[in-house]
């Protein structure tokens, strides 16, 4: 019998928040196709090291396997994507596997990105309607803008662009180019427009749109291709446009 | 006085639109997910929400949508029910409008339309190729307002275990776990609310999200709630089959004029459109997917004799792709590393969709009082079979009658006897007891296999075609998987992110749950929907008009199948066939 193909990984682990990081390998057959979290799904099935030891299967998220809940986001190797569009065939190997590390690490490859939805608070995400009953009319949308509102409403919080992010990290209080970017989605909707002077004024704030160091990281790894540096361009303009308003106005 | 304290667990589309409610009318939510509630499964929703806006020139109406669902649904639905639905659905629209959903707009700024199956008339309300991913952020948000605001206390990364009767046998609270620290915690409330999504976990292979594992209905079932009409599972006939998962290629893509085809005698034959001239590739989804199934195993014309059929795209412009399906043409590239753009797809049908679920009144409440079920872990509104896009719309409007409900029952309702501290305590003691005896399993299973095959036993003989022999078969092996379930070996014994002890427990739920489907598949003698037995290859009203109902025997831990009647007074059933114009 022909020998079964494998695949290595060496995994970075970490039994819990405080506990020390240390690496185990794995050997996954191969099968075409196979991406990331499938390989991990193996793991579990067969939770042997390669040199034999029996282990705790590794730990880690993941929802939808379709790049669209933006769970599974993690390193590999040396880049913050999504394992589960992350074929084997596409990657080099042995394949490394770490956390996402500007996030407090939870466990092995789990990480805690509750900042991200804090943040989400902070720039009011959302249009604040009246309630969830009729009110006869929604306003219509020029169809061009509604289509940069659909580019930009695919983030999924998935937390690539905030590793990839310079700035972001214990060094400054940076909300990150997702969650800021946010704020322009809002901005763009007919009834959420109501509010943009409250979300610029958040964005002047610390750890606003100011920290943001024009590194050009995010756009490289958002997995939704969203033009955040552009947006981000866009939302300094906003701002200070707002903040010369606010000079006038007093 | 004190605010009444709603539990809701289950952050998709349905529980999100019911914390809303029940914010809206005062009251107070703990709200309870696997996940942020901004990743529930709801997302993977692709091609749309079913509305009569009528905006195309084509005299849409309510009543034709309301036909259209009951029709397609073989007419096991619930018909009021389905007819409030379909009337509130125009509103539900312009709500998610106002909202911030970027749906697809036509050049001059109103909402586009596309075409769905089992529908002659444009109705499906989209944004792109995301649209349960836009439809559950604009939940998301609001209800992060409603955070902001104070009203909603979110519990994200646990796991609901069981509810908490008290001594008249009314629910007043749950059992969950922090699925990080691993604390085990009980929790009062008025009334508690499933909105726990779809099973399809219980098939391992399927198109749903890892969290879509039934396990909280089978928690419920287990605790004396009904489930109803769980042989009823949708194949969906296009996806991308996977290992891991299989992927959904959306009905849109037939909506937007995909084709389906096989080579036959060395030239492309296009089944569908000759089986079924009136409606097309655009028949519902059982019909197609028992279409592919038969070209495929007992006509063996799969492409190079797999199973496997073309999903065709490449004769619609590029532009026009984009715009339309943009993401999902992504997916497949990325996944098969093919263009769709240029080439067919090669699809094949994959467990979906749960019509059935945990049984529920007109008000979404279950047979346990103070318990209630809204969304796709309920069974109402699709009857045997259901159609394209309705299921977004039966999500978020089963909110808005679970959410008003929960506070009705919260402030009116007999509750009973408040539980007390002890009876709290025994209920937590209950699970942390369960749980610690699987850290300590040490037998030779290992779970995910013991899942896998589970998986492989349902989707052999529970899917598209059933045979009465095959069922006994299967429900036997069923049971010889409980059995093996004791019998599992845990390798993680920490008290710290244990997904692995988790996931025992979740599977022991699954399996029960499979035998609900088995038996409940194996007593319906009839071919109705989503349920085919070529033995009985028609439908039989005079027997099986009926809503199926499945009560936990805890004796023997297997199902008992009983039938009851339901309304179908607005809509005669009349005969079901695709091939020709549908007649009211
Ligand atoms: C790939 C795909 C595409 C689809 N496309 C469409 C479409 O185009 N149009 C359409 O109408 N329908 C579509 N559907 C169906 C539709 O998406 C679902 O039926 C619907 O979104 C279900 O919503 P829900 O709110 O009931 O549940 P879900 O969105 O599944 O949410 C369930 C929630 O319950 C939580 N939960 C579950 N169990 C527990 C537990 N034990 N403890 C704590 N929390 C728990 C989860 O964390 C989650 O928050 C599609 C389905 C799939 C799989």
């Amino acid at each position: 019998m022909a020998e079964q193909k494998t695949v290595t990984f060496i995994i970075e682990r970490q039994d819990g928040p405080k506990e020390k990081r240390y690496t185990q390998e794995f050997d996954v057959p191969y099968r075409p196709s196979l991406n990331v979290v499938a390989a991990l799904m193996e793991i579990q099935k067969n939770p042997v090291t390669r040199d034999g030891k029996r282990v705790a299967p590794v730990v880690w998220e993941c929802n939808c396997l379709e790049k669209v809940c933006g769970a599974c986001m993690m390193v590999i190797n040396g880049k913050a994507q999504q394992a589960c569009c992350a074929l084997i065939d596409n990657l080099k190997q042995p394949i490394h596997l770490a956390p996402a590390r500007t996030f407090p690490v939870i466990r092995d490859l789990l990480i805690d990105r509750s900042v991200m939805f804090e943040s989400l608070k902070r720039i009011q995400g959302w249009v604040n309607v009246d309630g969830t009953w009729d009110v006869k009319d929604a306003p219509r949308q020029n169809p061009y803008t509604a289509q940069t509102a659909y580019e930009i409403s695919h983030c999924m919080t998935c937390g690539c662009c905030l590793e990839a992010c310079p700035n972001v990290g214990p060094q400054s209080d940076f909300m990150g180019p997702a969650p800021i970017v946010q704020a322009y989605l809002f901005n763009l909707h007919p009834l959420g427009e109501y509010d943009k002077p409250k979300r610029l004024e958040t964005l002047m704030q610390k750890g606003g749109i100011t920290s943001c160091g024009n590194s050009q990281n995010c756009v490289q790894v958002c997995p939704k291709n969203i033009k955040l540096t552009t947006y981000l361009a866009q939302l300094n303009r906003d701002v200070n446009k707002q903040a010369l308003k606010n000079i006038f106005n007093h | 006085m004190a605010k009444s304290k709603i539990v809701v667990v289950g952050g998709g589309l349905s529980g999100l639109m019911a914390t809303l409610k029940i914010c809206e009318a005062g009251g107070e939510v703990d709200l309870f997910s696997y996940c942020p509630v901004k990743r529930s499964h709801s997302l993977c929703a692709q091609g749309g929400i079913n509305a009569c806006m009528d905006t195309k020139g084509e005299h849409d109406s309510i009543y034709e949508h309301f036909d259209d669902t009951v029709y397609g649904g073989d007419f096991l639905a619930d018909q009021t029910a389905v007819k409030g639905m379909c009337e509130a659905a125009p509103k539900l629209i312009r709500m998610f409008d106002r909202m911030g959903v970027p749906f697809t707009r036509t050049a001059e700024g109103v909402l586009d339309l596309r075409n769905f199956g089992g529908q002659k008339n444009k109705r499906t309300v989209f944004a792109g190729s995301t649209t349960g991913q836009q439809l559950l952020y604009a939940l998301d948000e609001q209800v992060r307002k409603w955070e902001v605001k104070g009203g909603v206390t979110k519990y994200e990364f646990w796991e609901f275990i069981k509810v908490i009767k008290n001594k008249e046998g009314v629910c007043r609270g749950i059992v969950a776990q922090n699925m990080n620290s691993m604390e085990i915690k009980a929790f009062r409330a008025d009334t508690v609310i499933l909105a726990t999504g779809g099973p399809g976990q219980v098939f391992g292979r399927c198109t749903a999200s890892t969290i879509c594992n039934g396990s909280a209905v089978s928690a419920v079932y287990q605790q004396g709630a009904h489930i109803a009409n769980p042989e009823f599972i949708q194949i969906h006939p296009t996806a991308i089959p996977g290992s891991d998962k299989n992927r959904l290629m959306s009905e849109a893509c037939r909506g937007e004029g995909g084709r389906i085809w096989v080579y036959k005698d060395g030239k492309p034959w296009y089944f569908l459109e000759e089986m079924f001239p009136a409606y097309g590739n655009l028949v519902p989804r059982d019909v197609a997917s028992r279409a592919i199934y038969d070209v495929c195993v007992n006509q063996h014309l799969g492409i190079n004799g797999e199973n496997r059929v073309y999903l065709d795209l490449s004769h619609i412009p590029a532009e026009y792709l984009e715009r339309k399906l943009g993401g999902i043409l992504e997916m497949y590239s990325e996944f098969m590393g093919a263009d769709p753009r240029k080439v067919p797809m090669e699809i094949y049908p994959s467990v979906h969709y749960s019509m059935g679920g945990i049984w529920v009144d007109r008000k979404h409440n279950t047979n346990v009082p103070g318990l209630m079920a809204s969304g796709e872990c309920d069974y109402q509104y699709h009857g045997a079979n259901r159609l394209g896009a309705n299921s977004l719309l039966s999500a978020a409007y089963s909110g808005t009658i679970s959410g008003p409900e929960a506070m009705h029952w919260a402030k009116e309702g007999e509750k009973g006897s408040a539980l007390t501290d002890a009876e709290l305590e025994a209920a937590r003691q209950e699970c942390v007891n369960d749980f610690e005896n699987i850290l300590t399993m040490h037998g030779e299973e290992n779970a995910h296999r013991l899942h896998h095959e589970l998986g492989d036993l349902m989707n052999q003989y529970v899917t598209i075609e059933r045979v009465n022999k095959d069922l006994d078969y299967c429900f036997e092996e069923v049971k010889k998987i409980l059995a093996r379930w004791n019998n599992i070996g845990v390798t993680d014994h920490s008290h710290w992110a244990n997904q692995e002890a988790m996931f025992v427990r979740q599977l022991r739920n699954m399996i029960l749950y499979a035998l609900a489907i088995t038996k409940a598949a194996r007593m319906r003698d009839e071919s109705r929907g989503a349920h085919f037995k070529r033995e009985f290859p028609t439908r039989d009203d005079e027997h099986f008009l009926k809503t199926t109902i499945v009560d936990y025997d805890p004796k023997t831990e297997e199902p008992q199948i009983t039938y009851i009647d339901f309304d179908h007074s607005l809509i005669k059933p009349r005969p079901r066939n695709y091939a020709v114009a549908k007649k009211e």
